[in-house]
């Protein structure tokens, strides 16, 4: 047993995981999107939610109100060494507090919207906007026409010169792929360009 | 202990910090997210007071696994992980692998790493 002990971590190779966050506005796909590349499972998450509800006095019973959050987690095994996390985050604004953690150190991110609610993903590209998270537009196109190019949507969301927009049928394996390789991609540009900036 | 009338169908009978005593953060510092978790013995001695989900935790962990699998895995929310990981980690049964700070940029050799992988899907 002694043995075992002292051998353990020597011989066993830890995995790097990166995150990807899926966001979006309500029932615009993102749930189709992570099943549709990856192993999907639930992730509960049950978070404190901290700050004076009204006026309610709380001393005493300070950070013992939780709220119980159910994600969309997926994952997919690049190699042995090497898997990649998708998160499908809640686009309700009182969910904000995951966004930060799972924002943390992440890949980036994708933002999915339809073109007939545009401005449901406008919250999403604000906040990575901020964060200074990469991501890429991706407009669910699995039952509106083809009406507005990319181009169209770059300039209705006022995107920064540079960030993909891509049009993608959130149920089509290969296409929610390409995504994420657009994401990736988009991802080695940027630290390419700031690396030589520098 | 068991409960014949507490299977998987019933859902979840027991709030989820109920099963922490009420303790809503871990012993010593959090758990990221994506960092690892690797138990460093095969099972518990039987003389440690520690409950099934210690024992679920330490069973998972014998290969490297990250705190959110875990979660996933045993069905677990995420702080309630975080701090059955604080009780393991003082009782050093676990070791963490903590993952690169988010302020380093991601390795060019990884990104391509994932494009190809993805691509191979």
């Amino acid at each position: 047993m002694d043995s075992v002990r002292s051998d353990r971590t020597s011989g066993s190779r830890i995995p790097v995981a990166l995150k990807i966050l899926i966001a979006g506005g309500f029932g615009v796909g993102k749930t189709t999107m992570v099943g549709s590349v990856s192993e999907i499972r639930p992730l509960q998450t049950e978070e404190i939610l901290t700050g004076a509800e009204g006026a309610d006095d709380v001393s005493g019973v300070e950070g013992k109100t939780t709220t119980t959050v159910t994600m969309d987690f997926g994952r997919i095994t690049i190699t042995e060494d090497l898997q990649l996390y998708l998160f499908g985050t809640p686009g309700q604004d009182r969910f904000w507090f995951l966004w930060d953690e799972l924002s943390q150190g992440a890949l980036g991110a994708v933002v999915l919207t339809d073109t007939r609610r545009l401005a449901d993903c406008f919250p999403s590209i604000d906040y990575f906007e901020q964060r200074g998270t990469p991501f890429v537009v991706a407009v669910n196109t699995f039952d509106t026409e083809h009406r507005f190019g990319p181009e169209a949507v770059a300039r209705a969301l006022d995107l920064d010169p540079g960030v993909p927009v891509v049009l993608f049928d959130a149920r089509d394996q290969v296409a929610a792929r390409n995504v994420l390789i657009e994401l990736v991609e988009y991802v080695a540009r940027r630290q390419y360009a700031a690396a030589g900036s520098r | 202990m068991t409960h014949d009338w507490m299977d998987q169908d019933a859902g979840p009978v027991v709030r989820p910090y109920a099963m922490t005593q009420g303790r809503v953060a871990p012993v010593g510092c959090d758990f990221d997210l994506v960092a690892f978790v690797v138990a460093t013995v095969p099972d518990l001695a039987p003389g440690v007071q520690l409950q099934p989900e210690h024992h679920a935790i330490v069973a998972a962990a014998w290969e490297p696994i990250s705190v959110v699998e875990l979660a996933s895995q045993l069905d677990l929310s995420i702080g309630v992980v975080r701090v059955f990981l604080g009780d393991l980690r003082s009782a050093g049964l676990i070791s963490l692998y903590e993952p690169p700070a988010a302020s380093q940029p991601h390795d060019v050799d990884v990104l391509k790493a994932v494009v190809n992988g993805l691509r191979a899907l």
